[in-house]
């Protein structure tokens, strides 16, 4: 177990305009660890992926709770876990295959994909009608302060 | 999400404007289908310049696009390319499917 150096929890409705929001909200987090832009961008992109999933696979048809939560551990890591109380992944695996959805032709199937290799560690646990928790971490690279 | 649709001889440009996310995605997918069968162009160019961000929302978009120029015997570009989604659409394999350019085709600077 990793010491926690800061946290920032948020807890929102599944409506598709919090996604923006978190992308930005996590990028402000991220910021005190002075991450480079493509930090940045790999870190806003894996929260994006993992919040959408949130609103379009655990809630299809209607709304319900998200909690974000934010964590700066030790050496310089992150770990982001998005949570929700929906309707649970029925098939892991299969869920984190290249190109497999659920979600019609609206969606790539590459969510999961992008988040594993944006992120450096991606863990999923998931109950059917239960809900699902997506814990990520990045480590940020140390730059000389100037 | 913002769209501006251009087509002329059978070139169908399609600039995108905002944050190509599942949000600013909704609607996309049905304009282009529109535009594309408006103007059953050889030449697809996504222009890309003014998205400041892109997730696998933006994907879907693509190979939709690239779905219905395959169908058409066409060919499709991507153009303005910034960093942030060319690492999105590299991650998914678009790279091998279709021209993604970080600045304009020279081609189309002649006209």
């Amino acid at each position: 177990m990793q010491r926690i150096e800061n946290y920032v929890t948020m807890d929102f409705l599944s409506r598709s305009n919090n996604e923006g929001f978190m992308r930005v909200a996590a990028a402000g987090f991220a910021a005190q660890l002075d991450p480079t832009l493509d930090e940045l961008g790999d870190i806003k992109t894996a929260v994006s992926e993992a919040v959408t999933n949130a609103i379009v696979h655990a809630y299809p048809d209607s709304i319900g709770r998200i909690q974000v939560k934010m964590k700066l551990l030790e050496s310089n890591t992150l770990e982001i876990v998005v949570r929700d109380w929906g309707r649970g992944i029925a098939n892991i695996e299969q869920a984190r295959q290249p190109l497999f959805t659920t979600g019609g032709e609206e969606r790539s199937g590459m969510g999961f994909t992008i988040m594993e290799s944006f992120m450096d560690v991606l863990r999923i646990k998931s109950t059917p009608n239960k809900g699902t928790t997506v814990v990520m971490r990045k480590r940020i690279s140390q730059r000389t302060k100037r | 999400m913002e769209l501006s649709i251009i087509g002329k001889d059978r070139a169908l440009e399609i600039q995108l404007k905002g944050e190509l996310d599942h949000h600013g995605a909704k609607g996309l997918l049905t304009q282009m289908d529109l535009a594309i069968e408006r103007y059953v162009p050889r030449i697809l160019t996504m222009d890309f310049g003014g998205v400041t961000f892109m997730d696998s929302s933006g994907i879907a978009v693509v190979l939709r696009g690239w779905q219905r120029m395959r169908e058409l015997g066409g060919e499709m570009r991507l153009t303005h390319v910034a960093p942030q989604p060319r690492k999105v659409f590299e991650t998914a394999g678009v790279g091998r499917m279709m021209t993604i350019n970080a600045g304009e085709e020279t081609e189309y600077a002649a006209h």
